[in-house]
C-alpha cells in the first residue's frame, strides 16, 4: 500500500493494518520521519513538499518490490506526505511486516534509504523570511549505495 | 496532452521555480537525445542556460529515469528535475 497525500496519517492505524493484514507476521517495523527545525538552514519553521505525481507512485512500488526479493516481507505500507507542513509535523511513514525482526528493520530501512535517494520528492524549506530548495546529501547517498 | 508530433517536457522544484516553466511541449525530430534537447533549451539564455551542466539536472523519460543518450519519441514526456530530496 503506497500512498502520496496532503493530510496528515495515524502510524496507531497504520500499525493495526499491518498486524491485521495476514499470518505469519512475527514482527513489525516502523519508521516515522517528522519535520525538524534545522536542516540546510537554522530556524526552520515549515517544508514545502513537491513531487512528480504517477512517477513516485511507481519508484516507492518499485523499492517495495526490490524489498521483498531481498527480504521476507508479508506487507509493507508507505505513506509520504505533499505540500505544506510546518514544523514538527510527520513526513513519511514506512512499514513492513515480517516473520521476524531481521527482515522487517533491514526491509524497512531500505526502502526508507532509497527513497530519500531515488523518489521523485524535493523539500523547501521554510524560515520566517525566507525558502530554500534542500540539497541532496552526500551522506544519504552513501546510505542508499550501501545497500548495494 | 501532447499531439502526434509532440514531446511534453516537464520541470519540477527549483527548476520549475526558477525557468518559471511546468510544462512547455516541443517538437520530435529523429535523432533528439534528452541530452540535446537539455542543451537547446539552455541556449534559450537567463536561467535557462543553468541546464547546461552549472547544476546536476536529473533525467525521466515516460517517467523512468534515463541518461541523457536516450532519444526520444514522438508522444513521450521528459522530465528534468534536480537531485531528489524527499524522506
Amino acid at each position: 500500500m503506497i500512498r502520496v497525500q496532503q493530510q496528515d496519517f495515524d502510524p496507531a492505524e497504520e500499525y493495526r493494518a499491518l498486524r491485521d493484514s495476514g499470518s505469519g507476521t512475527g514482527a513489525i517495523a516502523t519508521f516515522t520521519g517528522l519535520v525538524r527545525d534545522s536542516g540546510d538552514m537554522k530556524g526552520v519553521t515549515g517544508l514545502f513538499l513537491e513531487h512528480y505525481p504517477g512517477m513516485t507512485e511507481q519508484v516507492i512500488e518499485g523499492l517495495v518490490n526490490e524489498a521483498s526479493q531481498r527480504w521476507d516481507v508479508r506487507e509493507a505500507r508507505v505513506i509520504h506526505r505533499v505540500g505544506l507542513l510546518a514544523l514538527a509535523e510527520q513526513i513519511v511513514f514506512v512499514g513492513v511486516c515480517s516473520a521476524h525482526r531481521g527482515d522487517a528493520f533491514a526491509a524497512c530501512e531500505f526502502i526508507m534509504d532509497a527513497l530519500k535517494t531515488s523518489a521523485p520528492f524535493w523539500k523547501k524549506e521554510i524560515t520566517s523570511d525566507s525558502e530554500h530548495w534542500v540539497e541532496q546529501k552526500a551522506a544519504d547517498l552513501d546510505r542508499s549505495q550501501s545497500w548495494e | 496532452m501532447a499531439g502526434d508530433n509532440t514531446i511534453t517536457v516537464k520541470f519540477f522544484a527549483r527548476l520549475r521555480e526558477e525557468l518559471d516553466t511546468a510544462t512547455l511541449n516541443v517538437d520530435a525530430r529523429p535523432g533528439l537525445t534528452a541530452g540535446q534537447l537539455l542543451h537547446e533549451l539552455a541556449a534559450r539564455g537567463g536561467n535557462w542556460t543553468q541546464l547546461d551542466g552549472a547544476q546536476p539536472v536529473m533525467i525521466a523519460v515516460n517517467q523512468v529515469m534515463t541518461k541523457p543518450d536516450r532519444e526520444l519519441q514522438p508522444g513521450d514526456e521528459v522530465a528534468f528535475f534536480p537531485p531528489v530530496t524527499g524522506g
